[in-house]
């Protein structure tokens, strides 16, 4: 299998365009096969996806299983994977059959809804392997649509606005990065990712409308894809998106944004901004460092006040997102291992986080947390899985989510102490809205009219959880399966990265010598 | 066989937590306890035939990141093989006896089985803890660490319908937090300065690390005092020491059994193993040592002047083991760590003991807590009071001064004492003797309004008072022989002279002559390198050994000193560290002060409660400011709820409120979301279905061009 890529890739727009052809008509089992047609085609991309996993040579830094071609109007296609990115594949083929399960009980426009998720998957995964700008772009953008169908169509009473406000925030971000991109081609004259990495951008500074940038070019790319990658990721303060689009999102849309799509703009630092400007991101990272850790006490204590499950989860995901690219930044092996192992872990955390709020917004219709507590009591087994992922959640050794937390802030502690000190105090407030949380909807008496009947969760429901329950204690446990992908990758990154900066450094040395 | 001990508490929970469904109850406890007997029976054994030697035994990777490199591996030496014997060996009888305390508990309702799940906590806290014990580098230590906080989160959290335990198991687990905060940054700040984890490689850079600089925060500090003060802080959250104390009265929220196993006898003491674990690393830091000290010593002042006045007799025995904790930081912050060890050994019997004996009173009176509403219940209940009888004269340390006979906590206690004073400041050890004294009284007072005097409260309560079932009682037996054999047994190993405690430690030891002359050479050698400080001390010390060493002479003693390698061993004492002897030669009247503080303590609570029982409702309303500040707690949760929680909440719902909804919305709303609006009233104007199926096909355009694009012209 040679294109084992592009195969993962457009299966699931295959099925998309089977339903969207051959599927007619809104009755109950038209419903049904839609709902079928893309378990079976996202379950087939899981296990195809695999393939790239086991052919995958992790001690090889280069791209992998690489595809090339000639494309449409003299652009390329260009398709891999190396140690950076394959996880991230194999996370979206992971978690999309589960969102689709999750979405069982959707009744409006199943076919529509089950093609938007088909389409999305397609296009996330393009994002992860694509090597070639333009097409990396298109990915990156075309992505936004569905999310943006996802949260108008199918989400709560205030989705417009939820909508309009996830797409011009995200758009807007993006635009900038499309500038970058046009001088990027102008100044090397190729859009080949791999060959932009190797590519070195001006970094003189010089003077623009009287403001001095150190860095020169780079610095003034690194901002503009930092402006896509900060909206996306989301970093303080370009966050408020996040809580809304959350809200308003059917449950498995926050699935796919918490576990999926946030993880784009933290890739794209990886894929981009280092590697391409070393300068420009070393000259911002005190900015990015201090963001982070603000992000994570800000949207800590946020969180501590939310009266919306969902807006609280959404708040704790910016938070730890705020670890990601602390660690990110750092620049170094902990760090990044870190960043990349609090995404996948938070990925899998996230998801089943919503998920937890989704199994009793279907039953009792609120998200408010005033409405629960005491559903210990009718659903035992609902409490041990969330209590598990509360736990994982505020980063409870033995799950995934201390690895990540752990390696980001031990990476960041050799950098910038006062960074992590601010950093680490967010432990301190996550477990603070995590029990409360927890306690306010699990725990008490069950003394509420309204949830004396509630059931505790279904076999399919049970499903949907296991292999998150699986994968957060097994890479708790051993988290080598991550750390032993990546390890390679990250350390060539890093010192492609430290070279590039000693070079500049050398370069400026010697001009000021002259 | 250490894996075994490890993994059988684990093995325990899942059975009893997931199978209980299948195997039925009964059975499911019944394993999870055969399961803690069988761990505590290989402890025994791996104490009784423990060479001395470390070893080491990998079980399996875990984080490797770079040069960062940390496995599940079990480092077995004499400090864990304590801890293994007291773990295991409380925790089994705790299951013994939860037989019995948990069976009708009136807080469930009909039908609801909380056994199993009880069990299940019980025997997974044992397996996080054993797995504290057993690291052999810090980040699986912090494992354990955060693993005996989610277990005692969810047993104090056990009733969760009661608010108050809710409330109780979040306290917990969040201050333990801020523990653990300074905890991370300990390990953070080692790895950096000795890029490792792994106990054995940063003993071996301790010596190194004294001399580093580390640019932490504001200032520039010596690498091993910050060190060693971040991990203190984690040391101080799990072992509730002043400022971070505030948890541990209100865990008493949990069942009685779960108060005796992790809040009095082991997990709460996992503070004072870390900091003697860390041994090697202190004996290099006498900054950070000085604070232990005087923490340890301000916390057993504090709690025990709060376990006078305190009348629910759980919360007692709560400040007691505070205040005792605050005993073994004073003794590992002054250096002689195997004290600090011999204190936790004896008092996870007695106070386990105590506890136990707490809940068998409790489970007599129908869940009644309060001291008020006991009193003569010596006859009811015989075997409670005996059992409380040698608890309390355990931890009032009665024995015969000047020997080694007496109870556990005679020997121990008095060991801390000597130490204190030999240690050199004379705070500590003043704050100890008076404890000492405070400690007497409150567990004087504990006996005699509970068992003395006449029955108060619920007439028909009192009626119904009855003996406690055979699987309390044995477990009352069996720590009863600890309370009182535990410290005449162990006292040489502990407490002896230095060739005996060398021995059980594994820390080689030299004739005190040999070691002179080799001391003088080192002190002549500059690249030693010791700082103007260390030498200053190490002449005073020096010169108080001279004289030392007559007396020794004197006594025809062997005289030895420890000679050890930082990390030789399970303890490291520097060669300059004298305090051992300076204990033993320390004045008649300082060995002798703690018992006449004990007696003094015992008078006074024979003359307030048993002589003229009157008396202390008049000294409460004479003294009334000092008794509800001390009924109060010296107003701690009321300062921390003014002080941190409050304005927290509040400056989170400002940040919610006006950072991102004013500031955050409201500028990009201005700025670029003002498009927003405009675009929702089009897109309600053109109707919402239609600019969305819009969108839609144009997407699936796309993505079909780029499909059809790729599979024809690109992937080959």
């Amino acid at each position: 299998m040679d294109n084992i890529l592009s195969i993962v890739t457009f299966i699931p727009a295959i099925a998309a365009g089977i339903l969207a052809l051959f599927l007619h008509g809104e009755d109950v089992a038209a419903q049904r096969n839609a709902k079928w047609v893309a378990l079976v085609a996202t379950t087939v991309t899981f296990f195809v996806s695999i393939g790239i996993y086991s052919g995958f040579d992790p001690s090889n830094t280069g791209f992998q299983m690489v595809e090339e071609g000639r494309w449409l109007m003299g652009l390329k296609y260009k398709m891999g994977v190396d140690g950076i990115s394959v996880l991230f594949v194999l996370l979206t083929t992971f978690i999309m059959p589960l969102t689709i399960l999750a979405s069982w009980n959707v009744t409006d426009r199943v076919k529509e809804y089950m093609i938007a998720f088909l389409l999305l998957e397609t296009l996330m995964l393009g994002v992860f392997m694509a090597l070639d700008l333009v097409l990396f772009y298109l990915f990156f953008e075309a992505g936004l649509i569905p999310m943006f169908l996802i949260i108008g169509i199918w989400g709560g009473k205030e989705r417009i606005y939820a909508s309009f406000k996830f797409f011009l925030y995200t758009f807007l971000g993006s635009v900038l990065m499309l500038v970058a991109m046009v001088a990027m081609y102008a100044d090397a004259g190729i859009t080949d990712i791999e060959a932009l990495m190797s590519h070195q951008f001006s970094s003189e500074s010089f003077s623009v409308l009287g403001i001095y940038v150190v860095g020169g070019m780079q610095t003034l790319m690194f901002l503009a894809f930092f402006a896509s990658f900060a909206v996306k990721m989301p970093m303080w303060p370009v966050h408020t998106w996040l809580p809304d689009a959350h809200v308003q999102a059917p449950t498995a849309g926050s699935v796919v944004l918490a576990a999926i799509l946030l993880k784009m703009g933290g890739y794209g630092f990886l894929r981009f901004s280092l590697p391409m400007f070393p300068v420009g991101s070393a000259v911002m990272t005190d900015l990015v460092l201090w963001m982070s850790a603000i992000a994570v006490v800000y949207t800590s204590l946020v969180a501590l006040v939310q009266e919306d499950m969902k807006k609280l989860i959404a708040y704790s995901s910016v938070a730890h997102m705020g670890f990601v690219t602390m660690g990110i930044f750092a620049a170094n092996q902990q760090g990044i291992d870190g960043a990349i192992f609090q995404m996948l872990s938070h990925g899998f955390i996230s998801a089943a986080l919503f998920l937890c709020v989704g199994v009793i917004y279907d039953r009792m219709h609120t998200r408010d947390i005033e409405a629960y507590g005491g559903l210990v009591i009718r659903m035992p087994a609902y409490a041990l899985v969330f209590m598990l992922f509360t736990m994982a959640n505020v980063g409870l050794p033995g799950t995934s989510g201390f690895i990540g937390e752990f390696l980001t802030l031990m990476g960041a502690f050799q950098v910038n102490t006062w960074v992590t000190a601010v950093a680490a105090s967010g432990v301190i407030f996550s477990a603070a809205y995590a029990l409360w949380l927890y306690r306010r909807v699990v725990f008490g008496d069950l003394i509420k009219e309204s949830l004396k009947a509630i059931t505790d969760m279904s076999s399919r429901e049970r499903l949907i959880f296991a292999p998150l329950i699986v994968m957060t204690i097994l890479l708790g446990v051993y988290p080598s399966l991550v750390t032993d992908v990546i390890g390679n990758s990250t350390a060539a990154l890093i010192s492609n990265y430290d070279t590039a900066l000693a070079a500049a450094e050398a370069a400026t040395q010697t001009a000021a010598s002259h | 066989m250490e894996t075994t001990i490890l993994f059988a508490p684990l093995v325990g929970a899942l059975i009893c937590g997931f199978g209980w469904r299948f195997i039925g109850q009964k059975a499911a406890m019944w394993t999870a306890t055969g399961l803690l007997f069988l761990a505590c029976l290989l402890s025994w054994i791996v104490f009784f035939t423990f060479d001395g030697q470390t070893q080491q035994i990998e079980i399996m990777r875990w984080i490797e990141s770079g040069s960062l490199s940390t496995s599940w591996a079990i480092r077995l030496d004499r400090l864990t093989a304590i801890m293994l014997i007291v773990v295991t060996t409380v925790s089994a009888l705790v299951h013994l006896y939860s037989f019995g305390y948990m069976d009708h508990d009136p807080q469930w309702r009909e039908g609801e089985s909380y056994k199993p799940r009880f069990f299940a906590y019980l025997s997974f806290f044992t397996f996080a803890m054993l797995a504290l014990v057993t690291a052999d580098n810090l980040v699986q230590m912090f494992f354990g660490w955060e693993g005996v906080g989610v277990a005692s989160y969810l047993l104090i959290g056990f009733y969760y319908r009661k608010p108050s335990a809710n409330a109780a198991a979040i306290k917990a687990f969040v201050v333990n937090r801020v523990g653990d905060f300074g905890f991370a940054l300990g390990i953070f700040a080692l790895f950096f300065l000795t890029d490792s984890i792994n106990f054995s490689d940063i003993f071996a850079s301790a010596p190194a690390l004294a001399e580093e600089k580390l640019h932490f925060l504001w200032g520039e500090w010596t690498a091993i005092e910050v060190i060693c003060v971040l991990l203190f802080i984690g040391a101080m959250g799990k072992s509730a020491q002043l400022i971070l104390h505030t948890w541990l009265p209100d865990a008493m929220e949990g069942p009685t059994p779960v108060s005796a196993l992790i809040h009095a006898a082991t997990m709460v003491t996992a503070g004072v193993f870390l900091v003697c674990r860390m041994s090697p690393l202190m004996e290099f830091a006498p900054g950070a040592t000085g604070f232990i000290t005087f923490l340890g010593a301000s916390t057993a002042f504090f709690a025990a002047t709060v376990g006078l006045v305190q009348t629910d007799i759980k919360r007692v025995i709560a400040y007691s083991t505070c205040s005792q904790l605050g005993y073994m930081f004073v003794a590992a912050g002054v250096g002689m760590y195997s004290a600090a060890m011999f204190h936790l050994l004896t008092h996870a019997f007695f106070k386990a003991l105590l506890f136990l004996g707490a809940g068998s009173v409790i489970h007599a009176m129908h869940h009644e807590q309060e001291m008020t509403e006991y009193g003569g219940l010596r006859k009811k209940i015989p075997y409670t009071f005996w059992a409380m009888m040698i608890g309390t004269l355990a931890i009032t340390g009665v024995g015969i001064p000047l020997t080694q006979i007496g109870f556990a906590g005679f020997l121990s206690k008095d060991a801390i004492i000597e130490s204190a004073f030999a240690g050199g400041t004379g705070f500590a050890f003043w704050m100890l003797v008076i404890a000492a004294m405070f400690t007497s009284f409150y567990s004087w007072r504990l006996i005699f309004l509970t068992f003395y005097g006449e029955p108060r409260g619920d007439k028909h309560t009192h009626e119904h008072a009855h003996e406690s079932p055979l699987t309390m009682l044995v477990p009352l037996g069996a720590l009863s022989l600890g309370a009182v054999f535990a410290g005449m047994i162990w006292y040489s190993n502990f407490f002896g002279h230095a060739d005996k405690v060398g021995k059980f430690y594994g820390i080689p030891v030299a004739e005190a002559s040999e070691y002179a002359e080799a001391g003088d050479h080192a002190a002549a050698d500059t690249s030693h390198g010791e700082d103007s400080h260390g030498e200053d001390s190490h002449a005073d010390e020096s010169h108080a050994d001279d004289s030392h060493a007559d007396d020794a002479a004197h006594g025809g003693d062997h005289h030895y000193v420890f000679a050890g390698e930082p990390g030789e061993g399970a303890l490291y004492m520097a060669p300059d560290n004298h305090v051992l002897d300076d204990a033993h030669a320390a004045p008649k009247w300082v060995k002798v002060s703690p018992f006449v503080a004990m007696l003094l303590g015992f008078v006074v609570a024979y003359w307030f409660y048993i002589v003229n029982t009157s008396l202390p409702a008049r000294l409460a309303a004479n003294q009334r400011p000092l008794y509800l500040f001390l009924l109060n707690k010296w107003y701690f949760d009321e300062i921390y709820d003014a002080v941190f929680v409050k304005p927290t909440v509040a400056l989170g719902r400002f940040l919610w409120k006006r950072g991102d909804g004013n500031t955050i919305d409201g500028f990009l709303n201005g700025v670029a979301m003002g498009v927003v609006p405009f675009f929702t009233r089009l897109a309600g104007k053109a109707q919402t279905g239609y600019i969305f199926t819009y969108a839609f096909w144009m997407v699936l355009g796309l993505a079909a061009l780029v499909t059809w694009m790729s599979i024809g012209g690109g992937a080959h």
